[in-house]
């Protein structure tokens, strides 16, 4: 898991994916014809090949937050960039681009329950306003300082959301022995921000079919709610949620692919949450779409956590689908 | 003056022939060079041919308004707002309604006859109506039809220490400085992008960025200012007076990294005053125009609005003239260098 621990701990908030592109760029140049960057800024590479375009994406960014702010004391106001939960980043540590280090924690009159985004602030131990410029300037972005670590058979870390998609999507791509279609693997930016990326990269690629590979949510804790997914059964299929609906083929092709190569796979229908399957879906004048859902619980949490068998098999079955001619 | 001949112009989203026909008229007077062509939606894109990157200049010239739903018995109209307005700003406000400008008041129970409850909240929609001082709707619907537009009234007064009040300076502040800004000689392929329906969900925007497919785009704007009485620091958005306003991040685009590194750069170096937006509220045309095509590298450039979207905006001319200076600065700095 040593790269999904390098993918996990990079610093990628949406809009500032720098690090994490050339990361990812490095792990794939070898195994692929060209790539490049967008102007939004997604890594969009092609392997050459003789058939149809299919486009698989996982989004490269994770939640976090942006200073609007620096009080004259040195704490610093915030915006959420992406889905942050109050309830989640209540004094947990955040860390910047240069690895300035804070905590967020809320304005004493306020409950913790009560407190809402605005009510709260980064404490980065500055003493006042100078010295939090000295490491900090309004439009910075920070995210969480999540712990990597492996937990038997499953792993916890930030930003699973979706570095275990972009793992999956790496591996397979290094183990996929054949390419029968022009393949494309994206590399997607914004995806938090409302599938931003997926969008502009979709118009360039024109792809005849397109797959997020991305996580979805688990229904296994103790009373959690209801979501169909479990970790350790393998990826999930997903064939819809709020913001796509699977074609019937983009279904019987990453269906097939799951069949013929033995690889334990979960039914799912979520009715909430989007992926980039979405903006591919309607991209032009539209384009076969689906998901394949890697089950995580916990998402947009410092520790979010994932089942390796599960990684392992979604990985294996997008190389399958890369050798599968659409 | 312009900016005072602009706010004149009454341009609901969806209505804005008469400050469509005012920008045609300016540029061909004053940018004769300029190839002028009105798009789908009724924006107006006015082309300077040039060599290099391919460059939308935008700025829209809707505004928010009203539009005419109904008539009652009695000869008052019913309305729907066009664009986010506040209630509270509506109750007791002058308006402009239809091609004729029909004066009209935004009417409401008087203070004596409302119960102690309704004093405490604010009036809903479904209370207000338009007074056009008809006797009934005969008359009613002799000066006016279902589905005129209307705008709030209000006149342009400068006041204080280089201030200005005004209905619709978001964003005919911003067409301003683009009107000037384009007499200007470029090296690069220039696009003036004079956009509509921004306040119904940037709108005009994709349409006409479709058209261009810049490689870079650049949008002028009127904001938020919340330096007001009782607002602490963190919660001031931006400061009158305190220069022209970049915006990292808002609800409809993030900032391309090295386009808003090369902007503050360029500020500073020129010692224009620059302040980053402090919210991630509100959304502009930039979010349209970012994700296009194959994707656009976009900034938003701003200046500082108390009281936006009312009928008296309040607006700092030092800010307006930052804007304008910042903004060429920054479009000269495009010319010299790639990011």
């Amino acid at each position: 898991m040593e790269l999904l621990n390098k993918l996990s701990r990079c610093f990628s908030p949406s809009g500032r994916e720098d690090k994490i592109r050339e990361l990812i760029k490095a792990e794939v140049e070898p195994y692929v014809t060209d790539v490049y960057t967008d102007a939004m800024g997604s890594l969009i590479c092609r392997r050459a090949g003789k058939g149809k375009r299919l486009m698989l994406a996982a989004h490269i960014d994770e939640i976090g937050f942006m200073v609007t702010h620096i009080e004259d004391s040195g704490f610093l106001r915030f915006i959420n960039v992406g889905g942050v939960s109050a309830f989640n980043c209540l004094n947990r540590a955040v860390e910047f681009e240069n690895g300035a280090v804070g905590v967020i924690s809320y304005e004493n009159e306020e409950k913790p329950a009560s407190a809402g985004l605005a009510k709260m602030y980064i404490d980065i131990g500055a003493r006042d306003r100078a010295e939090a410029e000295s490491k900090v300037r309004i439009g910075d972005m920070a995210v969480y300082k999540g712990e990597f670590s492996v937990m038997g058979g499953r792993v916890t870390g930030k930003a699973l959301d979706d570095r275990v998609g972009c793992y999956a999507l790496i591996e397979g791509l290094k183990t996929a022995k054949d390419c029968p279609n022009e393949l494309f693997t994206v590399f997607t930016v914004q995806e938090e921000l409302g599938l931003r990326g997926a969008k502009t990269a979709a118009y360039a690629v024109e792809p005849d079919m397109g797959f997020a590979i991305d996580v979805s949510m688990t229904g296994d804790t103790p009373e959690s709610s209801f979501a169909s997914l479990s970790l350790g059964k393998g990826p999930g299929l997903k064939l819809k949620d709020a913001s796509f609906i699977a074609n019937p083929s983009a279904r019987d092709f990453m269906l097939g692919a799951a069949r013929s190569a033995g690889i334990p796979y979960q039914l799912e229908a979520a009715a909430y949450g989007g992926t980039d399957a979405g903006a591919i879906n309607l991209s032009r004048t539209g384009v076969p779409a689906a998901a394949i859902s890697i089950p995580t619980r916990y998402i947009h949490s410092p520790q979010e956590v994932a089942d390796i068998d599960d990684i392992e098999n979604t990985a294996a079955l997008v190389a399958k689908m890369i050798e599968t001619a659409l | 003056m312009l900016l005072k001949e602009l706010c004149s112009l009454c341009a609901p989203s969806g209505c804005e022939d008469e400050a469509r026909r005012f920008i045609i008229e300016k540029i061909r007077a004053e940018v004769p060079e300029a190839e002028i062509t009105v798009d789908t939606m009724g924006g107006v894109i006015a082309h300077k041919r040039g060599e290099g990157k391919k460059v939308m200049v935008a700025a829209h010239i809707d505004e928010v308004g009203f539009i005419v739903s109904g008539f009652t018995d009695d000869g008052f109209v019913r309305f729907k707002t066009v664009g986010g307005i506040m209630t509270t700003v509506l109750v007791s406000k002058k308006v402009l309604l239809g091609e004729k400008k029909v004066p009209g008041i935004i009417g409401s129970k008087a203070v004596h006859l409302q119960s102690r409850e309704e004093r405490k909240k604010p009036a809903s929609m479904k209370e207000l109506y338009i007074d056009i001082g008809a006797k009934d709707k005969a008359e009613a619907e002799k000066l006016l039809s279902l589905g005129d537009y209307g705008v709030f009234a209000g006149e342009y007064t400068e006041f204080g220490d280089g201030l200005v009040k005004s209905r619709a300076l978001d964003d005919r502040a911003g067409c301003a400085v683009m009107l000037e800004l384009m007499k200007k000689t470029y090296k690069n392929d220039m696009y003036f992008a004079f956009t509509v329906q921004e306040e119904v969900g940037l709108r005009g925007a994709i349409i006409a960025a479709r058209r261009i497919e810049p490689d870079l785009a650049l949008v002028l704007e009127g904001t938020t200012c919340n330096d007001v009485h009782g607002a602490k620091p963190h919660q001031t958005v931006t400061k009158l007076g305190g220069g022209a306003v970049m915006t990292a991040m808002d609800s409809a685009a993030v900032s391309d990294r090295r386009y808003f590194e090369m902007i503050k750069e360029v500020a500073e170096r020129e010692g224009i005053p620059l302040q980053i937006k402090r919210t991630g509220a509100g959304g502009t045309d930039a979010g349209s125009i970012q994700r296009s095509g194959a994707g656009v590298k976009t900034a938003v450039l701003a200046v500082p609005c108390r009281y936006i979207h009312s009928p008296v905006s309040v607006m700092s001319k030092r800010d307006l003239e930052s804007l304008g200076r910042l903004a060429e600065a920054v479009l000269r700095e495009i010319e010299r260098r790639e990011f």
